[in-house]
């Protein structure tokens, strides 16, 4: 089992393919795999579909794919923050799918867990209902959503163990898992690789049983919006 | 009449002592700061915590804790981190007790709008959509009346939906209402505002 890739490019090598569907973990700029987007915007691939909760911002996350076309459509939750994102949308050269975040990431969580679709109250009564199966359980109404499986998985971790072992770190786990868990190959970046059996297999976050190849990288993580209080 | 700081201190005394609580972007937000002395509450933010901590201080940001309005805050000791679809599970499941948001408008019935206009800009629902459904009660803080001076709690809403039936009270600028049968009911006034004055600024039902 040779799960560690020395770059990017190397771990993305053959998974790749024009109008491929792509979910990617991360929250605004949190967690977001950043290396593995650089590596898909220099390999080129186009058309993509990715299911991501947001679209970055204009020079960071999946902001450069959107700057270099390579993006077709979006399934996120909350995409404000991307001036070119907007300008290609309000344009009709990109489509945009709005989904509820908690119903996102449940597509993203159920794909991986097998089930192909699931009944939520989230979005009944809404235009987000339209065109969906409605279903009463108990004297409430449901909507089937269905789930979203990936041909590929990309996102960032904290540390790896050499078997795909994965700890996140604060609130950088947020869509990682999920995911993850949605794709035929998930490629993880992580800040630090580490051998098998120095992590602690009771506090392991993600097994490697999601993760295929894995990747170590310096990352910048950049801050959206630091906000501060001031010293007492 | 009440300024953002009365009305998040008014919503403040809706928390009871260990409720799990998901405040919203904006005056919500602010109630943390008027949370009652020994009332321990543990705030929610949906991107993958419970028991959110204040902001930190210049130089401590970490780039790796942030809340749902992706800003930089701290943990607490009594902090808990898990993932987008652990986190929405408690929310969906009625884990959490209570919501407290801002809306564009509140419908007599409980319906709740506040994340899209129809030909302006739309950023996306976020989280909203999954919290109004899922949370045991929601709390909606606004402004009674819009800019130009019209009523925000509607006989039906005329915006796009985020939940239906949704809402169970109401914080406004000039006091508090509920959504029962039938309609809205009065519950308190803001300071220095009458009930009449409530009544004229309010084109949903009121049925007290």
């Amino acid at each position: 089992m040779q799960k560690v890739y020395g770059t990017a490019g190397e771990a993305l090598k053959g998974l790749l393919f024009d109008g491929m569907f792509i979910a990617s973990g991360g929250f605004g700029l949190c967690g977001i795999p950043e290396i593995l987007l650089q590596a898909i915007k220099d390999a080129g691939t186009k058309d993509l579909t990715f299911a991501s909760n947001n679209a970055g911002v204009d020079d960071f996350g999946i902001g450069i794919l959107l700057e270099s076309r390579q993006v077709k459509k979006m399934i996120s939750s909350y995409v404000g923050e991307n001036a070119e994102f907007m300008r290609q949308y309000l344009s009709a050269e990109l489509e945009l799918e709005f989904n509820p975040q908690g119903t996102l990431a449940e597509r993203m969580r159920a794909a991986g867990c097998g089930i192909p679709g699931f009944y939520t109250k989230t979005g009944v009564g809404t235009i987000i209902a339209d065109g969906k199966e409605h279903k009463d359980f108990n004297g409430e109404t449901y909507i089937l959503e269905e789930s979203l499986f990936a041909d590929l998985s990309i996102i960032k971790a904290w540390k790896a163990d050499e078997t795909g072992n994965l700890i996140f770190r604060k609130t950088a786990r947020n869509f990682n898992p999920p995911a993850a868990m949605c794709g035929k190959v998930c490629v993880v970046e992580v800040e630090e690789i580490v051998p098998t059996g120095s992590l602690d297999p009771d506090l392991i976050h993600l097994p490697g049983i999601y993760v295929h190849r894995i990747i170590q990288g310096d990352h910048e993580k950049r801050i959206e919006q630091r906000t501060t209080r001031p010293a007492a | 009449m009440w300024d953002r700081d009365q009305m998040a201190a008014r919503a403040a005394k809706e928390l009871e002592d260990g409720m799990y609580v998901n405040l919203g972007i904006g005056i919500p937000t602010l109630v943390s700061n008027y949370i009652p002395e020994g009332i321990n509450v543990m705030l929610q933010s949906e991107n993958g915590m419970l028991g959110m901590g204040p902001f930190p201080l210049e130089g401590e940001e970490d780039s790796d804790l942030i809340n749902a309005g992706k800003q930089t805050i701290t943990e607490l000791p009594q902090t808990a981190y898990f993932d987008s679809a652990t986190s929405f599970g408690m929310i969906r499941g009625g884990k959490i007790a209570m919501a407290i948001l801002g809306a564009m408008e509140v419908a007599e019935n409980g319906d709740l709008a506040n994340w899209m206009i129809p030909g302006k800009l739309v950023k996306g629902m976020g989280g909203a959509m999954d919290l109004v459904s899922g949370v045991g009660r929601v709390i909606v803080v606004m402004d009674h009346t819009n800019k130009h001076g019209e009523s925000k709690l509607l006989k039906e809403c005329t915006l796009p939906l985020t939940g239906k039936s949704v809402v169970d009270r109401i914080i406004t600028n000039l006091g508090v209402l509920d959504v029962v049968s039938g309609g809205l009911e009065i519950i308190e006034c803001a300071d220095g505002i009458s009930d009449q004055e409530i009544r004229s600024a309010t084109e949903a039902k009121i049925v007290n």
